[in-house]
């Protein structure tokens, strides 16, 4: 009892800050004109609105995995290197770019790929190239594999090289030392970089916008922005709160993917 | 990143402040319903000049000319206008009003889109208000209890980087020519951006659809993506100026003001109102209900549609809502009317009905008309 005492103000804070704002959404979100009612949600997931959804969770995954396999790689390159300069500056550099995103990200590559962007021009570009699904991908990587970098490093690190010594005087190849030792001891690290790099994407929000993409690419975060902060819709703003539930829903179930199938890899590390 | 959700106006937090009736001789400026309220103009300037300060939102400089409004109504009057916010929305000027209720920084007059028009008199958030011409509004142009009137507007265009493009586009049908791959844009997603929305609508009326039936538009919109001329870059001055929009469909009057504004940068920004697509919108002026300065509100309508405030927004390229009796009566500044684009055919107005509907159809079919 007196040990979570000290906790208290805290929690008293995380309740209100986080409580007040989730109730207000969910009552928001079963609201249809007055009186309660599914009616909001079940248009969140017919048409445009189940298009967005889709979008941003295909999205996101995309970016997830990808970002995790390139910043892995990466991390490693640099970690195992022998250059403690290369070291610095990469990790320095990851944790700039990893903040990096926004309307200065959406610049950036407006003015270097967009449609009378410098390098665009030089590689014969068609026009709206950048607004697709594998442009905005292309993007959202920019601060994902940053991201993963340094996520990932710190458990590259805690690779000791006696535990691939060992593997080495057991006869092991390459292979089974990444397949049986090093995998196995990274699998949480890489989970966890997995769901961080896909909440960044799926929450992402200024970076779409800014870039104008939400026409070709309706993503649920603009959709929102769309219904709360508009000049065309009135009314729709209980739409907007039940698709910030949709996102929460989507949040909670790779939570529960994630959670068993970490505590699954630990286990043994213990 | 994420934070960019916050809605800027909930951002501020709370500053209580008591708030002032304003009675001279007895009115109370709230509640007053037109300028012989106060008993005449002149009453209503002493009591706006009382109040001293004009708080307004989501008014920006560049945008039919309210900049030079503005400053003219502050020199004028000696009234401080206090303008916040200027790239706000209809939707957070509604927001505005209603969180920031009974507090000193609530804004006092509204321009909105003319869906927030309806919606916002429905909800009970404006004040009714007859300005002294307000006579002279034609009908369908106001509410009849004076909760809201329009006041500028214009035609939906096709603006075209001269320079860039050899031939511009004079209407929907040529914007479907292959010689405008990738080209086309417009000024926002019509979900979220009223400008854009105008512009599905207009292309309906062309393509056979009404003010009951956007879904024609829509098709169009589809189709300018089928034949690859869709270019998905919403347009804002720096995009036209730069030439990733070189086609952009957006109000005359900021076609207008761009292309004023990029002549001496050496860029021929031309503008035509599409002949098979004629459509107009005004956006709506209002009084909000509770508003911390009453009195500099109703003056500030009357200086709105005063002649001198018409012509204001007419030298912003907007055509205001007074114009045609202005012609009539002489008080118009003919050099600048002669200025705006011609018009081939009338333009007719929409309902509140029909907004609501082309909103909701549009809600419904837009995304997956055009994405991907």
């Amino acid at each position: 009892m007196r040990r979570t005492l000290g906790a208290l103000p805290l929690l008293a804070f995380v309740t209100l800050a986080f409580g007040i704002p989730a109730i207000a959404m969910v009552a928001g979100a079963f609201t249809v004109e007055g009186s309660p009612g599914f009616g909001n949600l079940a248009l969140t997931l017919q048409g445009g609105y189940l298009l967005a959804l889709g979008n941003s969770v295909k999205l996101s995954a995309m970016v997830a995995v990808l970002g995790a396999v390139l910043g892995t790689f990466l991390a490693q390159a640099v970690v195992t290197s022998r250059s403690t300069a290369l070291r610095e500056a990469v990790l320095t550099a990851s944790g700039v770019l990893a903040n990096f995103g926004g309307v200065p990200l959406a610049f950036f590559w407006v003015a270097t790929l967009g449609n009378s962007g410098v390098i665009s021009g030089l590689l014969g570009l068609p026009s709206g190239s950048l607004f697709t699904f594998w442009g905005l991908a292309l993007v959202y990587l920019y601060f994902s594999v940053p991201l993963m970098v340094l996520v990932i490093a710190p458990a590259l690190d805690g690779l000791r090289p006696q535990w691939r010594e060992a593997a080495a005087n057991n006869g092991a190849t390459t292979w089974q030392y990444w397949r049986y030792v090093a995998l196995p001891v990274l699998t949480p690290g890489l989970l966890g970089g997995v769901v961080l790099l896909f909440g960044s994407a799926f929450a992402a929000y200024a970076t779409a916008s800014a870039m104008g993409a939400g026409t070709v690419l309706p993503l649920v975060t603009l959709k929102i922005a769309a219904a709360l902060s508009g000049d065309v819709q009135t009314g729709f703003e209980n739409i907007g709160l039940a698709l910030s539930l949709d996102m929460v829903l989507v949040a909670a179930l790779v939570m529960a993917i994630y959670l068993p199938l970490q505590r699954r890899s630990t286990r043994w590390l213990q | 990143m994420i934070a960019a959700l916050t809605v800027v106006t909930a951002a501020c937090g709370a500053a209580p402040t008591t708030q002032t009736q304003t009675t001279t001789g007895g009115v109370n400026a709230a509640t007053a319903t037109s300028a012989a309220d106060f008993g005449g103009l002149d009453k209503l300037v002493e009591a706006a000049k009382k109040e001293g300060n004009l708080h307004v939102i989501a008014l920006p400089p560049d945008w039919a000319n309210y900049g030079e409004i503005i400053k003219k109504f502050e020199e004028k009057y000696g009234i401080k206008i206090e303008s916040e916010n200027p790239d706000a929305s209809s939707a957070d000027e509604i927001n505005a009003v209603k969180t920031r209720k009974g507090q000193d920084r609530a804004p006092d007059v509204l321009d909105v889109g003319q869906a927030f028009g309806f919606s916002g008199a429905k909800e009970g958030l404006y004040a009714a208000y007859k300005v002294q011409s307000w006579d002279k509004i034609p009908d369908g142009q106001k509410d009849p209890n004076g909760l809201w009137v329009n006041d500028y507007g214009g035609y939906v265009s096709i603006g075209c980087d001269a320079k860039k493009i050899g031939t511009c586009p004079k209407t929907f049908a040529d914007l479907l020519k292959p010689e405008y791959k990738g080209k086309v844009a417009l000024n926002g997603n019509p979900n979220k951006s009223g400008s854009a929305f105008a512009g599905v609508w207009a292309a309906s009326l062309g393509q056979g659809g009404s003010l009951d039936d956007i879904a024609p538009g829509v098709q169009f919109f589809k189709k300018l993506k089928d034949v690859g001329n869709f270019n998905p870059v919403e347009s804002t001055p720096a995009t036209v100026e730069k030439g990733e929009t070189p086609i952009s469909i957006d109000w005359d009057y900021l076609n207008a003001g761009y292309r004023e504004q990029f002549l001496p940068k050496g860029l021929d920004f031309q503008v035509a109102v599409p002949s098979d697509g004629v459509y107009a919108q005004y956006y709506v002026q209002a009084i909000n209900k509770d508003a911390p300065h009453p009195a500099a509100a109703r003056l500030w309508m009357e200086f709105l549609y005063s002649a001198e405030g018409q012509n204001l927004w007419l030298k912003g390229g907007a055509r205001p809502v007074l114009m045609p009796s202005m012609t009539a009566d002489g008080t118009i500044d003919k050099a600048l009317a002669d200025k705006l684009p011609p018009v081939e055919g009338e333009a007719k107005f929409p309902t509140e009905d029909q907004v609501t509907k082309a909103k909701d159809d549009l809600a419904k079919t837009w995304d997956a008309a055009v994405a991907g």
